[in-house]
């Protein structure tokens, strides 16, 4: 750890400073996300854009009697600075507060434990980086972003309690593009760079490309016999953070899931789990709660468990089990089945092979229906032999169907796909997913 | 903005072709009222600089937050080494053309600033506004946000480059969510967060709200036993509402120059539009006159100058039909040699400007919506945006509305609910029949325009009147 090492003092020191400001009537928590980062735009195997990025946030969420009201600033490690700032931004929550209704839900800081993970890595400096990754992707239309650094999340509150999670990452992602215009999509992310694992991907995208390389065959719309590779269940899964496996949406009317509250079940062999045992995310939510290190969400095809927070529990008096604000996954692996790698194309005997998905959305939400298209290497498939990269298509399908009666089989092997969204900060974690085979998926357009 | 930002260009000790600073600075208030109750009261605080460096050809960036001159020369330092580490395997050499000298000033026209409500008074609009949308106990949810976002700008370069730029943006959400059985229905003020503006309070005009509320409860209700919408193919004609979506994602993303270029090949996509088809692309029907328009007062993307320093100015993309012009920023358009925009935007302080939309308008035309629904024996009317899809090429495109009712022998009948339509964008826009006059204009936005590597989110305008659509392929919901 480099840049932002010390600021693990600073944050303690804003913490002593304004945990011993607060009157006796008044509870504070305090989050911090923070980090250092080095960002790489490729495109056609060159730099399009290049550079840094220092930042961070802290979060003061400030009780008193039953109402609340939250300010974040920015975070420098500046003792001095942000000591300053963050006392005016106290001030300016204690003049708020007499203004605001009382809170009936409000979720008072709690002592669950503290934490302190760090995990070192060994990153490329941001000025080695070119030469260390270019000059392996010469000779094909590469494109993609490389971000690399430190990233930063910290708790504390009042009640005392103290969380602290750092950790030195990278992540390249890219696509490889063949002059149809269809493309390999592929990430390399860890802790480590490693130019051999890199080269070794690269020269295995590059027969794949050969593979795309080829007339587009146009396939009309219809239901087919579908395999979805783990990436393309990856983007399938996030739409369950979208509305859906959320308690208070479902509470709300606003999930997808509310027919599996309701009995309704998808099929045995889909199993969805919470596992922060891999430990890419921290387990602490912003309310400081600590999420247990595995929670079963659907076994079997049955729902188990939702997510969770602890002002969604207080309001409808159920049991919290440390869920983000948005209730949504933040560690979601799904069940491998018993379908070999080998034995795929033999067994989706006829039908589409698809690498990714794009684009998703709720098509009817409450009836679990969800459309999207196609993308990077699809391919048609006839007796178990690909025949030729397709013309994309778009899929409008229930999830009820298509991983209920009509889920085949899963994969016995799974991928961890990285969440490499920079939205605002770089992310943490990712998702281990298998593939599935579906039956008559359902296309159109 | 209390740092010198100038002061600190001028201290910089630095070999370099071009520098330019630009300072952000942005507090948002936050009001989020859930079925009566406070869900979230939230000032956010964000300021920083980012440093731009051309050396070599190349540029290189260094976003930092510690406003201080020690921490500027740190930062230009960095984004000189990045434009030197880059600069031999830059994908375009660039000069200083690309980064003109830009002096002037910018404010958004407010009425009324953002003290002239109390804080207490606001939250209260929102929760009055909660208790509106229930009009029923069929209504299970309701919620009320307000967001008074103000953004301080400030760019300086080495090539003499001074603009100040200071928005005040007001974003509202108002949603009903009934439910009677099976059915579940949500109606909001216009699509989710559709009604954002450059504007003061005024927007919170309680009279104005409150029977907006009114309705958006009503229609949510009235969702629960309105029929389905059919599986046909029909005369489709969508409200302004509904045309922003269709405008920012089947006109503005696939004119993005960066796109053609490839550079979100990885990430947003590409598009199905060529270099060479600026000029000869028949995007859609004669009626279609499409503007880049940074300069329409109140609407949410408007401003003097883009991050590079570019002129904001009305631009025709698309006139009668023929495209013209894309969103392409000064470096984009040296990379491709067409013309383009001033369209380089970064979403704050700590992400690289690149091609965005601002306010991307269709220009209104001579139908009034009377005329219009009149002259349609049968068809379908959608309002309001709740679901949209399009492929990375930005061709085969579907989308979903709030609400919609029949057209039948020239009038608006029946209520339908989940309506949905789905089309290939060229020929969508060649189906455009009619278009609505001054009288049928919207104006509407997003603050949620995504796309980038690093992501960025970014507020865009759109304002579009009433539209109609032949042979338009419609559905409803889950079977």
């Amino acid at each position: 750890m480099s840049r932002l090492a010390p600021w693990e003092d600073s944050f303690e020191q804003l913490c002593s400073l304004l945990l011993s400001s607060l009157t006796p009537n008044e509870q504070l928590s305090i989050d911090l996300a923070g980090e250092h980062s080095h960002f790489m735009r490729l495109n056609h195997a060159k730099v399009r854009q290049a550079g840094t990025v220092t930042d961070g946030e802290v979060t003061l969420r400030l009780i008193h009697g039953q109402r609340t009201a939250t300010a974040s600033l920015s975070f420098t490690g500046n003792t001095a600075i942000d000591s300053a700032a963050a006392l005016d931004a106290l001030r300016d929550l204690r003049q708020e507060l007499p203004q605001l209704p009382e809170d009936p839900y409000l979720v008072l800081p709690q002592n669950y434990g503290s934490s302190h993970e760090v995990y070192p890595g060994q990153l490329l400096s941001p000025e080695e980086a070119p030469e260390a990754i270019l000059p392996l992707v010469q000779g094909v239309d590469f494109t993609g972003i490389y971000g690399s650094g430190e990233i930063v999340r910290a708790n504390a509150n009042s009640a005392g309690q103290r969380h602290w999670f750092a950790t030195e990452t990278f992540f390249l992602d890219y696509s490889m593009i063949a002059p149809s215009e269809k493309a390999v999509k592929a990430t390399i992310a860890g802790q480590a760079w490693d130019a051999d694992k890199f080269q070794a991907q690269v020269e295995e995208a590059k027969v794949q490309l050969q593979s795309l390389d080829r007339p587009v065959k146009t396939i009309a719309p219809g239901r087919y016999r579908t395999y979805l590779a783990p990436a393309a269940i990856a983007e399938i899964l996030g739409m369950f953070s979208w509305g859906a496996i959320s308690e208070s949406s479902l509470r709300q009317g606003g999930s997808a899931l509310a027919k599996l509250r309701e009995g309704k079940t998808l099929s045995p062999k889909f199993t969805l789990s919470e596992n922060f045992s891999r430990g890419t995310v921290p387990r602490f939510n912003s309310l400081g709660e600590i999420a247990p290190e595995f929670i079963p969400v659907i076994e079997a095809g049955k729902l188990t468990n939702t997510l969770v927070n602890a002002r969604t529990a207080k309001e409808y008096g159920v049991a919290s089990n440390g869920a983000s604000s948005s209730e949504g996954l933040r560690a979601p692996e799904i069940s491998p089945g018993t379908l070999s790698a080998a034995e795929i194309l033999a067994q989706l005997d006829t039908g589409l092979y698809l690498s990714n998905l794009h684009y998703l959305n709720w098509s009817d939400r409450v009836g679990g229906r969800i459309t999207g298209m196609t993308r990077y290497a699809c391919f048609w498939v006839e007796q178990g032999k690909i025949v030729a990269p397709i013309q994309d298509l778009r899929f409008d399908d229930s999830l009820y169907t298509f991983l209920g009666q009509n889920l085949e089989a899963v994969t016995d092997f799974r991928a961890f796909i990285a969440d490499v969204d920079t939205y605002g900060s770089r992310s943490l974690g990712g998702a281990l997913v298998p593939g599935m085979l579906i039956r008559d998926f359902t296309f159109t357009l | 903005m209390e740092f010198d930002l100038q002061r600190a260009l001028d201290n910089l000790q630095l070999n370099a072709e071009w520098v330019g600073l630009r300072q952000v600075s942005e507090k948002a208030a936050t009001r989020y009222v859930r079925d009566g109750h406070p869900e979230d009261n939230q000032i956010s605080r964000t300021q920083g600089v980012m440093v731009e460096v051309l050396a070599n050809g190349q540029f290189g960036y260094a976003a930092t937050n510690q406003l201080d001159p020690q921490s500027i020369q740190a930062a230009a330092e960095d984004a000189r080494n990045q434009a030197i580490a880059a600069a031999p395997w830059a994908v375009h050499s660039f000069t200083p053309a690309v980064r003109p000298k830009a002096v002037g000033q910018y404010s958004s026209l407010v009425q009324q600033p953002s003290n002239a409500i109390s804080v207490s008074d606001l939250v209260g609009l929102m929760t009055q506004v909660c208790e509106t949308l229930k009009v029923s106990d069929k209504v299970v949810q309701t919620s009320a946000l307000a967001q008074t976002v103000e953004t301080e700008q400030r760019f300086v370069s080495s090539n003499g480059s001074d603009v100040y730029q200071r928005f005040f943006f007001v974003e509202t959400d108002y949603t009903a969510t009934a439910q009677e059985g099976t059915v579940t229905q949500k109606r909001t003020d216009n699509g989710q967060l559709a009604r954002c503006y450059q504007a003061g309070l005024e927007v919170f005009d309680p009279g104005a709200v409150l029977a907006r509320a009114q309705q958006i409860g009503q229609q949510a209700v009235e969702l629960l036993s309105a029929e389905e919408c059919p599986t046909t193919t029909t005369t489709l004609v969508l409200a302004p509402d509904q045309m922003m979506l269709q405008i920012h994602e089947s006109i503005g993303h696939p004119l993005e120059l960066d796109r053609i270029l490839g550079d979100e090949r990885n990430y947003a996509g590409s598009s199905f539009v060529k270099l060479s088809d600026f000029g000869t692309l028949v995007y859609g029907s004669p009626l279609m006159n499409v503007t880049f328009d940074p300069t329409v007062v109140g609407e949410l993307a408007g401003y003097a100058f883009d991050d590079a320093g570019m002129p904001a100015a009305k631009e025709y993309l698309i006139r009668e039909g023929l495209l013209l012009r894309g969103l392409g920023s000064l470096e984009s358009q040296a990379r491709a040699q067409v013309p383009g925009v001033a369209n380089f935007r970064a979403n704050s302080w700590n992400r690289a400007p690149i091609d965005r939309m601002a306010n991307l308008n269709l220009e209104p035309g001579t139908t009034s919506f009377e005329a219009m629904i009149g002259s349609i024996e049968s068809g379908i009317f959608m309002e309001s945006n709740r679901s949209w899809s399009i492929d990375d090429y930005r061709n085969k495109f579907q989308f979903g509305c709030e609400y919609a009712r029949r057209i039948e022998n020239g009038r608006l009948t029946t209520t339908l609910r989940n309506p949905n339509y789905r089309g290939v964008t060229n020929q969508f826009w060649r189906n455009l029949v009619q278009v609505g006059d001054r009288s049928t204009l919207g104006i509407y936005g997003t603050p949620y325009c995504g796309k980038g590597e690093p992501n960025q989110v970014i507020r865009v305008g759109h304002a579009s009147p009433v539209c109609a659509f032949t042979n338009i392929e419609v559905f409803g919901g889950a079977a």
